[in-house]
């Protein structure tokens, strides 16, 4: 197990060598003018060129990817010409909220989406199940920011029950940074007042996430159900007769839940990156409204690091997916 | 009576096929609500902007004297800020959102096809080469890098397509290569090299159309995802530019005037949902019809 888990993470070499590569003759081949951009309308010629020198911008591609591959090894992402702060801080300090939503969501869609694939495939064919289904294409059509748009008309401007975005409201300060998670770091700090705001300035955003991964967890979860219900074991369970009940919850459940995590985990690296949306709906400030601007300025150091934290991120979670794979079904246990 | 015979006696199985795969479909209620939906949002593709009861205000003409009126008879869906017909410029909107999910899904799916084609038939160093490449991009949160791509193209309709095309291909390289893969090993391949029939012609006339069907049926329910992808990068404000008339763009100029002139919101994103959900019907609906190992 240990020597898989290894072989895995080392390789993650090539697929940072890879993305940044990929970053790199994005942000450098297209036509654009991000310095120019970064330096103002007003920017002479030597003032560009200055900026461009400062930021080792006017060399060539090979020496600039050098330069980049080299600070990686000592954690240095390079400097935003938006913020003019390093991107590794700028990342730090935004990817907790990312996470925190993402994770949020991801509860959300499991802790709904499970059971509820699990009743409609017992409940297979009546009506329940059709309309819980045509909910589940509903659900993945419906935009995440028009949902969120609307969970906003609706719950913050006019019951005006939970706040309209942010993480917390400017006049709070927040808890200390042990996780970077406000809800998590509240409690640690034994601050309930800050807890609560913090969770409901989660709500709606992590609603408006998790609508569409809990109908696909839910079909997944759905249709490995009822394949495992017509397996061989299952009849025998039932032959002998074991209360239904007793079959799905211990014999079932189990096994249709195994093929439900590898959609998870996908799913779980799909929305670090969807957030831009919600995210900038609900003026969330996490990696893809921060990735937003610097897109939106042409500031590429921090979309190629934003692009490489997520898709380490995407990798590593798939990794922690096949180890759990293993630890539910020891049928694929590695060697 | 003997003319019924004959023609069914000269019905090839080809047909037969069609029409049994056509009745499969029609028993399903949801697929041809799908349908339905999508041939709607097809009819305003083609014809929406010449429908629209306020054609002025899609060209950008503006009525200031009647800006944000409620939903009334006139304006089911109200006026916006500029006192243009909401209605009017959703049923434009269709055709901007309709079409370049269209491009981004014919796109994706030729340059996936190239690949995973010769990745799959080539194998050996070909083969590990483009699939590295394939998982690589499928790392890179799409959103963002066509949010990338489009950023440094500048805006438009045309450099939006290829921004988002450029993040769509993956998924089709490694479904055609899975198909190809598994087509080579079929026998009639090996007749086909055994007389002597070319790599290429292998490839192209006897492998490729046999993956045609599972190409299909992603289309279709990319389509949905496509158009989502579209709206998004107008609602970021990367892409299409005012006066054209987009739904995301649409929506996220209606989000300064919330709550008090909510209606503005509501028909470009209904607009999206309901293609989106009409695309995924139909997506769902061929996918039971077209891959027989997907039927539940």
């Amino acid at each position: 197990m240990l020597q898989f888990i290894l072989r895995r993470l080392l390789m993650l070499i090539p697929v940072i060598i890879g993305l940044t590569i990929i970053m790199f003759a994005i942000a450098r081949l297209l036509p654009g003018d991000p310095v120019g951009l970064a330096a103002g309308p007003n920017a002479t010629q030597a003032e560009i060129a200055a900026l461009a020198a400062e930021y080792g911008l006017d060399q060539p591609i090979w020496v600039q990817y050098w330069h980049y591959v080299t600070g990686l090894l000592h954690g240095d992402l390079g400097t935003s010409l938006l913020t003019r702060r390093p991107v590794a801080t700028d990342i730090a300090a935004y990817l907790p909220a990312t996470l925190e939503l993402v994770l949020a969501a991801m509860a959300i869609a499991i802790v709904i989406g499970i059971p509820l694939g699990l009743v409609t495939a017992v409940w297979r064919n009546k009506w329940p199940d059709y309309l819980s289904q045509i909910a589940a294409i509903g659900a993945i059509s419906m935009p995440r920011f028009f949902l969120g748009l609307l969970l906003q008309l609706c719950f913050a401007m006019w019951l005006m029950w939970l706040p309209l975005g942010g993480r917390l409201p400017i006049i709070v300060i927040p808890p200390p940074t042990i996780t970077g998670f406000l809800t998590i770091d509240s409690l640690l700090a034994g601050e309930w007042s800050t807890f609560t705001l913090a969770l409901r300035h989660l709500a709606l955003p992590a609603i408006a996430m998790s609508l569409s991964p809990l109908a696909t967890i839910m079909r997944m979860m759905r249709s490995s159900t009822i394949e495992v219900m017509q397996q061989d074991y299952v009849m025998t369970a039932r032959a002998l007769g074991l209360a239904p009940r007793l079959i799905i919850t211990k014999y079932v459940a189990r096994n249709a839940v195994s093929a439900t995590l590898t959609v998870i985990g996908l799913y779980f690296g799909w929305l670090l990156g969807g957030t831009v949306l919600v995210e900038t709906v609900f003026d969330w400030p996490g990696l893809g409204l921060y990735a937003t601007k610097a897109i939106v300025s042409q500031d590429m150091m921090p979309v190629i690091g934003v692009a490489l934290v997520i898709g380490l991120m995407f990798v590593i979670a798939n990794l922690i997916i096949d180890v759990l794979y293993g630890i539910i079904n020891p049928k694929v246990r590695y060697s | 009576m003997t003319d019924t015979l004959s023609t069914d006696a000269l019905t090839p199985p080809k047909y037969d096929k069609l029409r049994r795969a056509f009745f499969r479909f029609r028993q399903s209620k949801l697929s041809l609500l799908g349908g339905v939906l999508v041939a709607l949002v097809l009819f305003f593709t083609a014809f929406g902007t010449v429908l629209a009861p306020y054609p002025e205000h899609i060209a950008g003409g503006v009525d200031t004297a009647n800006r944000f009126i409620a939903p009334t008879w006139a304006h089911p869906f109200g006026t916006n800020e500029l006192g243009q017909d909401v209605l009017s410029l959703v049923m434009a909107g269709t055709t901007v959102s309709v079409l370049a999910g269209f491009g981004v899904v014919m796109i994706g799916s030729i340059i996936g096809t190239i690949v995973g084609a010769v990745a799959g038939f080539a194998g050996g160093w070909v083969d590990e080469v483009l699939m590295r490449l394939t998982d690589l991009t499928l790392t890179i949160p799409g959103l963002i890098l066509a949010m990338a791509i489009a950023a440094a193209l500048g805006p438009g309709f045309g450099n939006m397509v290829i921004a988002i095309s450029l993040s769509w291909w993956p998924g089709y390289a490694r479904l055609v290569r899975g198909e190809v893969l598994a087509a080579r090993e079929e026998v009639y391949v090996t007749a086909a090299r055994a007389i002597g029939a070319t790599p290429q012609r292998i490839l192209f006339r006897h492998i490729l159309p046999n993956t045609v069907s599972p190409i299909i049926v992603k289309m279709s329910l990319d389509m949905g995802f496509a158009i989502l992808t579209v709206a998004g990068l107008g609602f970021i404000g990367i892409g299409v530019r005012p006066p054209t008339p987009e739904w995301g763009t649409l929506l996220s100029i209606s989000r300064s005037y919330m709550p008090d002139y909510w209606w503005t919101a509501m028909a470009p994103g209904m607009a999206m949902f309901v293609a989106v959900f009409g695309f995924n019907l139909l997506g769902d609906g061929l996918r039971d019809v077209l891959d027989p190992k997907a039927r539940r």
